[in-house]
This record gives structure tokens, sequence and C-alpha cells, in this order.
């Protein structure tokens, strides 16, 4: 590791911690509905979108009437883009005349689409036309944000509301996050990729010819304007295959760091959001705090693994999988922060990584995306993880649990382990039914140790909706799509709904005031407190399966055997 | 160290013998059912147990299998210990209610019928050597009862018709006069009844902390469950992609072995005897919860509401200082106070009659003249003192004792004067808390008496100690709120309700409550039902009246209302046993 690779990170971190600081008071201005200098532009077409679609932005909805309006939303979104995905052979803006999608492919990236997971068994530029592009992945890529930024706004109120039963209206949310937040930040980020060099065209593919005297056959296509709400909103699906190892996704070190920072730079500034929200801008940052404690454990170690270097072969670092372009450094920081941070975007062949560093990366992502995670849902998922600590730590010190002065029961207890598990369930069956059954095996480039990891890897992106892929497994299969789109929508509404019915349980309840008596929320033990809960939670649960992939894979290394 | 034979020993043989048979008897799987964690632990060892008779005789699986069993056993162990305690006293209590005979009045005739006859609002007759049949209330008479079969205590109290005093237990001894009782419970609904099924742990109601522990336990053994028991698939995977089929020993002993280790056992095994010990420390202490949530609520209260009088200062005011009026010798106010005392039998009374002797030498009999006439207390006059009928020396007529205002008119009111520096000292005394009694003679104005309520020993640290757990102290007094408040700086409470009616103390409550508070407070009047019921903890006095035995969810059998705050704590205890052993 060099002094300018630790730079970069301080780098990082610090412009993290600002924006944070910055971000997260004006999202907070927005949500609340206050006003904000963006009214001047904006308001009009609010208003001009809820007349359109007949809103009533004053109508309150409870927490069922919420959660049916993000289900139906996520559904017709879902159904819209799967057509979309089936015909785009006899649609328009189709340069290459690319065909339809196939049901079970068209039905998996619907899925992993609309969940915010991103996953793609299939690469952007030889099956998708322009249209469904722009305007079916990148839309989904903005409303699958804005849902995660209405769940968790909606459990905020529940939290912060007094014996009433109203969360808000999700249709305002939606659209206040997408209009005051998402657009303008994408617009931004676009503009400044298109001036590294990323393409934003709809031209069709050019044809060259190479020095060798054959015909290549480069692609292009509008896509700065979705690498930028790509990694704005934690989604992570590439324009072309590759995703950001690709030149015209991530020409530029510049355009690398801006888009690593675009990843973590919402999922981050919620927290202050929160804390905003709630009155206490310092929990929120202990909620920060304990995500970048867990960021930086998981980055340590991946450093650690990446530059220990490999017996078989000892020349430093592994190179293998790795865009020189950008470097060691950027490729391991990339690989931590997107998969913390549910976005499936890769910079480098995450199969590549020594044993371990991979072995981190399918841990950050069985965490449960919570560690900054996707935007809104890594914070509510987080909470979900507050309120069985505090649960724990109440009990502790004897008192019946309380969270923001609200009592946690039976019943928040129950939808938090349903929450927090069945997304775990889901993976741990499904990579059982991948590694005994033919289908499943049939799919594995690496047989072992690191065929385990390829199928293990693969279930924990989508029953976490990052959507990253390790590379080596053929995802195409019947299989992995239909397997895969069940995991994903377990893992997007299996945890939506228990969120949105505690918040409408929580809601309902009266706020005792803090004592000297009440465990204290905020600071250093309780950060301590969580960080541990987070791991112990994570990494028992998955520590048998961990042990016979990365970690089995890593001791055969060290006794000299490659996979 | 000697072994403690005493009847406080808590542990005896007998429950440890009973408890090593119960642990075996609680195998039974549907007992076992009831606790998810040590059920998946004992399938466990029955599976272990199993591949040991298949043949895999390795001392490796005889270990494990045997750990397991004693994992299992264990728990049902420590349940049944805390089982066995309560078993061991509900059995005392049964054998304390022999079967009794009741004599009921019905149309002015006395019928002989069983005790289980009766029924709410039936009248009974109850005279000396006989057990009151029932629960009730006291509608003719007055008697002294041997409680000891639910107190312990050996001293019988007095019970009596009207007041808060009117209520009796059934099980209970007449040991004077003759009373009547209305009925007020049904048969099988007594305190007694009540006592024995809680003790016994048969009607022991899961409290929420428990409930929402128990899912969060069992969440995390099924979770567990799956990912120990998907092992093997990844195994045999690996096994097979190296080409060496079974080269790893993945036996069920090695799996379980694992699964016990990840799941919370400990917790697990110890959930409900920590649950039942919460109400048995309570018991000990001769406090009775209607439930377990009680228990557990009580660790969570954060308001106290305390009365003054019995609980942070003793009973009664003390006299503490004899302040004469200008011109008058200390020694003969001192004497003109006792006499005037001697007749007064209340506690404040006596405390002169005390103070008298030992400041001043003064002794009661010296003045047991034949011409006295005590006059004592009234509500009326609010004095109490002595006239003389034509006694020997030059002395006045009579002498008086009491409120500063009354006996201002008594002495104006025979043409003397009221000395504006005995106004001041009366004033003073009232600012600093105290009582003032004013003493005079004929028409002269002898001084002042301070009364002084005494802050019980230990009190004010004790707040302290509940102010760093978090808990807020109110004083509830019927005093002005210049004592109130003056009582309240020397006691160190945090807050005080002065004048207060039981309206208030109800009010005060549902203000707290509505705040977010959690309320505990004592009671024994009729009149403190509703608060008592209102009240998150209410603890009712054992002495208090039916209405408020029933409202409260708790009774203190010594009726000692400070023991609150041990209930408090106690509750806390429980708590965090649970919350250390979770995350053990």
């Amino acid at each position: 590791m060099s002094a300018s690779d630790v730079l970069q990170v301080v780098l990082y971190i610090t412009l993290l911690v600002a924006t944070t600081a910055v971000l997260g008071i004006f999202m907070e201005k927005v949500f609340q509905g206050k006003s904000t200098f963006l009214d001047f532009f904006l308001k009009p077409v609010e208003r001009a979108i809820y007349r359109f679609s007949g809103i009533d932005s004053v109508q309150e909805m409870n927490w069922k009437q919420y959660a049916v309006a993000v289900l139906w939303f996520n559904l017709c979104g879902g159904v819209v883009l799967l057509l979309l995905l089936l015909g785009q052979g006899s649609l328009p803006l189709n340069p290459q005349n690319l065909p339809g999608l196939g049901f079970p492919l068209a039905l998996n990236t619907a899925v992993s689409f609309v969940t915010n997971t991103n996953w793609q068994a299939y690469s952007g530029e030889a099956t998708m036309s322009y249209l469904s592009q722009m305007a079916g992945l990148g839309v989904q890529n903005f409303l699958s944000a804005a849902t995660g930024i209405g769940v968790l706004l909606a459990f905020i109120r529940g939290l912060i509301r007094r014996q009433v039963d109203t969360l808000g209206n999700f249709w305002v949310d939606a659209v206040r996050s997408t209009l005051y937040i998402l657009l303008p930040l994408s617009f931004a980020l676009a503009l400044i990729l298109v001036s590294q060099g990323v393409v934003q065209t709809s031209s069709s593919y050019v044809t060259a010819t190479t020095l060798m005297g054959q015909e290549q056959v480069i692609p292009l296509g509008p896509a700065a304007s979705q690498i930028a709400i790509k990694q704005l909103g934690t989604n992570g699906g590439g324009f072309f295959g590759v995703n950001s190892a690709h030149p015209f996704e991530n020409p530029t070190p510049l355009s690398n760091f801006l888009q690593m920072f675009a990843i973590l730079c919402l999922p981050a500034a919620l927290t202050v959001t929160y804390g905003k929200m709630v009155g206490s801008v310092r929990q929120g940052w202990t909620l920060f705090a304990a995500m970048m404690v867990v960021f930086l454990i998981t980055l340590g170690a991946m450093f650690w693994a990446e530059y220990a270097g490999n017996p078989l072969f000892p020349t430093g670092a592994f190179l293998e999988g790795k865009e020189v372009r950008i470097g060691v450094a950027n490729s391991i920081l990339w690989g931590d922060v997107t998969t913390l941070a549910s976005n499936g975007s890769v910079n480098a062949m995450h199969s590549s990584f020594s044993a371990l560093a991979g072995g981190i990366a399918i841990l950050n992502m069985l965490l449960g995306e919570v560690i900054f995670g996707g935007v809104g849902s890594g914070l509510y998922g987080m909470l979900m993880f507050v309120l069985l600590t505090v649960f724990i730590a109440g009990l502790m010190v004897g008192r019946t649990p309380e969270y923001l002065g609200k009592k946690i029961e039976a019943f928040e207890i129950k939808m938090a382990v349903v929450a927090l598990l069945v997304p775990s369930i889901c993976v741990l069956s499904l990579t059982v039914l991948g590694c005994t059954t033919e289908m499943g095996k049939a799919s594995i480039a690496n047989p072992g140790p690191h065929g385990l990891s390829e199928i293990l890897y693969a279930f924990a992106s989508m029953a976490n909706n990052n959507g990253s892929a390790f590379a080596g497994l053929n995802a195409a299969t019947l299989f992995y799509t239909l397997g895969g789109s069940v995991a994903m929508v377990v893992g997007r509404f299996a945890v939506i709904v228990p969120v949105l019915a505690i918040a409408g349980s929580m809601v309902r309840k009266k706020i005792a005031p803090p004592s000297s008596g009440t465990f204290p929320k905020d600071g250093g033990l309780f950060v301590g407190l969580l960080v541990s809960v987070v791991l112990i939670v994570g990494s028992l649960t998955f520590f048998p399966v961990l042990a016979l992939g990365p970690v089995l894979e890593h001791l055969l290394i060290q006794g000299g055997r490659a996979f | 160290m000697l072994k403690d034979h005493s009847a406080q020993s808590w542990i005896t043989g007998a429950i440890l013998r009973a408890a090593i048979i119960e642990s075996f008897i609680k195998l039974n799987p549907v007992l076992l059912w009831k606790n998810p964690v040590i059920f998946v632990t004992a399938v466990g060892a029955l599976l272990s147990t199993t591949t040991l008779f298949l043949g895999n005789l390795s001392s490796f699986t005889v270990q494990i299998t045997l750990w397991l069993w004693f994992t299992v056993l264990f728990a049902n162990f420590a349940e049944a210990v805390a089982e066995g305690r309560g078993k061991a006293q509900a059995e005392a209590l049964r054998r304390s209610r022999a079967l009794a005979w009741a004599r009921r009045i019905r149309n002015g005739t006395e019928e002989k019928i069983s005790a289980t006859e009766l029924r709410l609002g039936d009248a009974v007759v109850c005279e000396v050597g006989d057990i009151i049949p029932s629960d009730g209330e006291i509608i003719d008479g007055i008697a002294s009862v041997d409680e000891s079969a639910i107190t312990g205590e050996s001293a019988p109290v007095v019970r009596e018709s009207g007041g808060d005093r009117s209520a009796v237990t059934g099980g209970t001894r007449v040991i004077s006069d003759r009373i009547i009782v209305k009925i007020t419970a049904e048969p099988g609904h007594t305190f007694i009844d009540r006592m024995i099924s809680l003790v016994e742990g048969a009607s022991r109601q899961k409290t929420p902390n428990e409930i929402a522990l128990g899912i969060l336990l069992v969440s995390l053994t099924l979770v567990f469950l799956l990912s120990v028991f998907t092992l093997p698939f990844f195994a045999w995977y690996n096994e097979a992609a190296a080409g060496q089929s079974n080269a790893v020993n993945v036996s069920l002993p090695v799996l379980v072995a694992l699964l016990v280790c990840l799941i919370p056992t400990t917790i697990g095994g110890l959930l409900s005897a920590i649950g039942i010990s919460g109400i048995d420390r309570l018991v000990r202490r001769n406090v009775l919860a209607t439930s377990g949530r009680a228990v557990e609520a009580a660790g969570d209260i954060d308001v106290l509401l305390l009365d003054k009088t019995g609980t942070i200062t003793l009973g009664n005011r003390m006299a503490s200082a004899f302040l004469p009026a200008p011109g008058v010798a200390a020694d003969r106010l001192a004497r003109a106070a006792q006499l005037a005392s001697l007749a007064d039998e209340t506690p404040e009374g006596r405390s002169i009659v005390v103070l008298a002797k030992e400041i001043h030498g003064v002794r009661g009999r010296e003045v047991a003249e034949p011409h006295v006439k005590f006059i004592p207390f009234s509500a009326h006059t609010r004095m109490s003192g002595v006239d003389f009928s034509g006694g020997t020396e030059e002395r006045a007529a009579s002498i008086r004792k009491g409120a500063a205002d009354n006996v201002r008119e008594w002495v104006l009111g025979q043409g003397g004067q009221f000395p504006i520096e005995v106004k001041e000292t009366v004033d003073q005394i009232s600012r600093q808390g105290g009582t003032p009694l004013v003493v005079a003679e004929g028409c002269e104005v002898l001084g002042t008496v301070h009364l002084k309520d005494v802050i019980k020993g230990g009190i004010k640290e004790r707040f302290a100690q509940l102010r760093q757990m978090g808990i807020r102290t109110v004083m509830i007094t019927g005093d002005n709120p210049l004592t109130a408040a003056a009582i309240a700086a020397e006691a160190g409470v945090d807050d005080f309700m002065a004048e207060a009616t039981p309206e208030m103390k109800l009010s005060r409550i549902r203000s707290e409550q509505a705040a977010g508070h959690l309320v505990a407070m004592t009671g024994d009047g009729t009149n403190d039902a509703p608060a008592l019921a209102q009240a998150d903890v209410g603890v009712a006095m054992n002495t208090g009246t039916q209405a408020a035995r029933e409202a409260g969810n708790m009774v203190d059998l010594d009726s000692n209302p400070t023991k609150l705050i041990e209930v408090v704590e106690i509750g806390k205890q429980l708590l965090m046993t649970r919350g250390s052993l979770t995350t053990d």
C-alpha cells in the first residue's frame, strides 16, 4: 500500500463526512416539506405532477395503505418493464435491432431493477435497446431508490409521531425525493461524467478496423445519464456488460473517484437527515459512526488480504482482474464500497480478488446491506439492527427496551427478526440447492471452494438486493434467473413490509421522555454495541458456509492449491 | 463456613431432591416444547444418543452426548428448583387453610355451612377461636385477628368495621370479640387461593419482555438450525469437487455440538427460572405480586409517589425544642407544656413529655395532683390542656397548648396579649417545615414547642441512589406547601405534592403517565383505590381496605410503605439478570 493509496482513502472519507453534514440537512428540509432554494424551479413541477396524476398531497396514509401503495407502485413498474423488455424488438430506439428478451431473463431483469438489485444476467450492449435502457432500466433506477427513501421516511415518522395512525403519503415522498434529490444530483453528475469521456449518444454502434485488419464493433449509447443514477441510487446496473470496468462507463481516475463517492453519498447523508428528523443530529452521526466503523474494518481487512500476496506467485498485490488504469487500491475501495452499499457495479472482477477479500465482499452483502446500504433501505435495515440492539441493551440495564421514547415490544421484535432473518434463510436454502443440484452445479466455473463462493456470492447479492456479480458463474440459466428472482423479491419486500408494520405499530405509541436511567442511544458505547450486534448476527449465521467457501479456499492457497 | 440451618435458608435438601426428580420428569417432550431452545438441544441429545447405539461408540460421541443431556437436565433442574420453592410455600399455605366452617346469617338466623358454599355478599359471624371462612369486610364489630397464616407475623392485629382497617382475610383466626363479616370473594378466588396459585407459578403469565425475548431466541435458534444443517451439503459439495467423497467427518454429533454452541442455550434454559424467581424474591420480602407483569413493570418505574408519613419520615412528629416567650424561663415552659400533654395520648403529646423530662428534668408524676381536669384534644378547638380546680398554688386556672391561631384567640379572649416575638418564632418554625405548638397559661403566652418531622435515617442516600437509576421521587403529604417544601428539601425528594387529596393523587398519576412515565405508589385506604388501580405498580398495604387490596397489583403483607423502593429494585434486578444472560 503506497502513500497515495492512503491519501485517496482519506480524501474519500473526508469528502463523505463533509457531504453527509451538508446534504443530510438539505434532505431533511425536502422530506419535511420545508422550503428550499430549489422550490423556485421545482415547486411548479411538483404541483403539476400532483394535478396531472390526481394525487391529493395532504392525504395521509396508515401503514397498510402505505405498504399497498409501495407494493402496487413496484408491481406496476415491474410489469411495464417486463413488457418493455419482452417487446423491445418491435419498439423504437433500437438501432442495433436487438430482439426481445426471453421470459426468464426478462423477468429476472425486471425484478432486479424494480428491487434496486440490478443483478444482470445479461450483457447490456448485446441485449438491451436504448429504449429499454433509458425508459425501462433508467426509470426504475430512480423509482426503486425513491421507494427506499419513501419506506425510510414512513419508518422515521413512525418514530417521531405520537399516538396517531398515519405515516405520510407515499406518492408525495416518492415525487419529492425523485424531483428534489435524485434528478438534480444525477443531472450534475452526468454532466461531469460526460466531461470525463463517458459516452452519451443515441446513435448506433460504430464499426472500426483494427490494426490486425479485423473488424470491431464499438458499442455506444446514452450511458452517462444512466450511470449517474446507477451510482447515486445505489443501483449498480451497468450500461455495458463489464460495468464500470468499461472505459466508456468509467474513463478516468476522477470519474472513478466521483462514482465511488456517488455510491455512498446518499446512504451516508440520510443518517444525518434521520438525526435531524428525530430531533437529535447526534443520533444520526451515531449511526453514521457505526457504519463507518464496519466500513473501515472491512476495508482494512480487504486491503490486507489483497496486498498479502499469494504464495504461488509471490509478486505482491493481486493484479488479476483489476483495471491497471485505476489501480489496485481503487479496485479494493470500490469493491468494499459497492458490496456494503448494495450497489452492484464493479470496476474489477471480484472473483479474482484474493480468497479472503472475496469472502469479505460476500460477508458485506450478507450483513444485510445495512452498512450505508441502499438508498433508504440501508438505513431502515440498520434501524432493524438498532431495535435489536436496544432490546438487548435495555434488558441489560434493567429497563423495558425503548427507542426514542417508544417501547419495543413483542410485535416489533417479531417483525425486526423477520426483516433481518428471512433474507438469510433465502440465501442459505438457495445456496444449498445450487451446490446439490445438477442445474446449479452446471453454472460453476471453478469447482471446489471457489465454486461454492460463486453460488453463495450470487444468492447473497440477489437476496440482499446488491446486484454485484462475482464473475465466473453462468447466471443466465433457468435455475439462477428464476431462483434469483425469488431471492430478490423476498430480499426487498420481506423487509419493506415488516419495516412498515413496525412503523405502523410504533406510530401509535406514546413517547416517554428520557431520564437519567435511560440507556443512551448515542455515543461510543452504543456504536460499539450496534457494531457487535450487526457483526455477530450477520457472521454467526453464515460462519459455517463462509468457512467452507472463502476461508477454505484461502487455506488451500496457502497450502499451494489454486482454483 | 457454617451451614445456614435457619428458616431463611432458601434451598433445602428436600427441594433439591425433588428438583432432581422433577428435572427428569420434565424431559417429557410436551413439557420441553414450551421452551424451544432446550427442546432443540434435547432433540440433538436424542439424535446423538441414537448414533451412539447405532455403533458409533467413540469417546468423542460419548462426551458430546453426555454434555448435551447435562445441558437439558440442568435447564430443567433450574426451573424445577425455582418452582419447588414456590410449591413448598404453597404447601405451607394450604396447611394453614384448614377446611373451615362458616356461620352464615340469613334472615336473622344463623346456620352452619361449609366455607366453600359461601357466596359473594353473604354475611357470616365470627367469634373467638373461629377461622374467618373467606375474604370479607367487617360490617359490624371489632376484633383482634391473628394473621400469622399469611403474614408470618405472630402479633395479632385489630380489625374493625368502617374505616381503613375493615378487611379480613380468609384463613386468619379471630382471637377476641365478635364480628360480622360480609363476604367479598367467590370461593376459589380468595386471597389465599390467589397466593397459592401465584407462588406455585400456576397462574404465571409470561411478561411482555419475556415474550419478546422468547421470539428473538426462537428465531435465532431457527436460523442457526438452518445454518448448521446446510453445512453438510456444502461440505459434501467440496468433497465431491475435490474427488474425495466421505473424507470429512460431518457426523450428527459434530453438527449438534456446533448447533448447541451457536443457539442461546444459557438464557433459553434459565428464562422461566428467572421469571419465577422474580415473584419468589418478592414473596421472600413478604410482597405478593398478582402477576409477573407487575414485577417487570416495577423495574421500569421512573416516578415514585411516596407518602410522606411512614415512608420518608418516621410515623409522627416529635418535639425537638422549647422556645420560651421573652421573659419566661425555659423550665416553666417545659413544665407547662408537659402538664398540658399528660393526657395527650398522641405520639406528638408523648414526645413533649419525653423531651421535657430529658432536657429539663421535669417528671410527670410531680404534677399528678388531684384537682386536675385534663382537656383532651378536639378537632374543634384544636387545643388540649389541663384545668386546675382550685389548686393550692397560686397559679392560673388552666394551661392550653395548640395551634398558634387557636391559642392566640384563647389568650386574647381572656384579655391577654400575644407577643410579637412568639409570632415570629411560630412563622420561623413553619418555614423550616416544623409544626409550632403554642403553650399558654391563663392569659400569658409562655412560648412555643417545635414539633419536627423526623426524616428516616439513610433515606436521603436512598433517594440519591434512585435518582441515579433514573427514578424521580414525589412526596405526597397533607401538609401545607411551606412545610412540605422544607421536608422535601431535607429528605432530598425531587418533587412534592402538598395538601394532597386522593383525587389529586389520581390526576397526578394520570398526567405523569400521559407524559410517558411509569408510576408506582403505595396506598391503603378505600379512597386510594382508584389511584392504586391507575398506577403502573400499586402496592396496597395488607392492613388496608379490601378495595385497596383489590385495586393494587401488589400487596405488602408487612404494610411497610418503604418497601416500594425495594420492589422497584427487585424488578430492575430481574430485567438485568435476563439481559446479561441474553448476551452471555
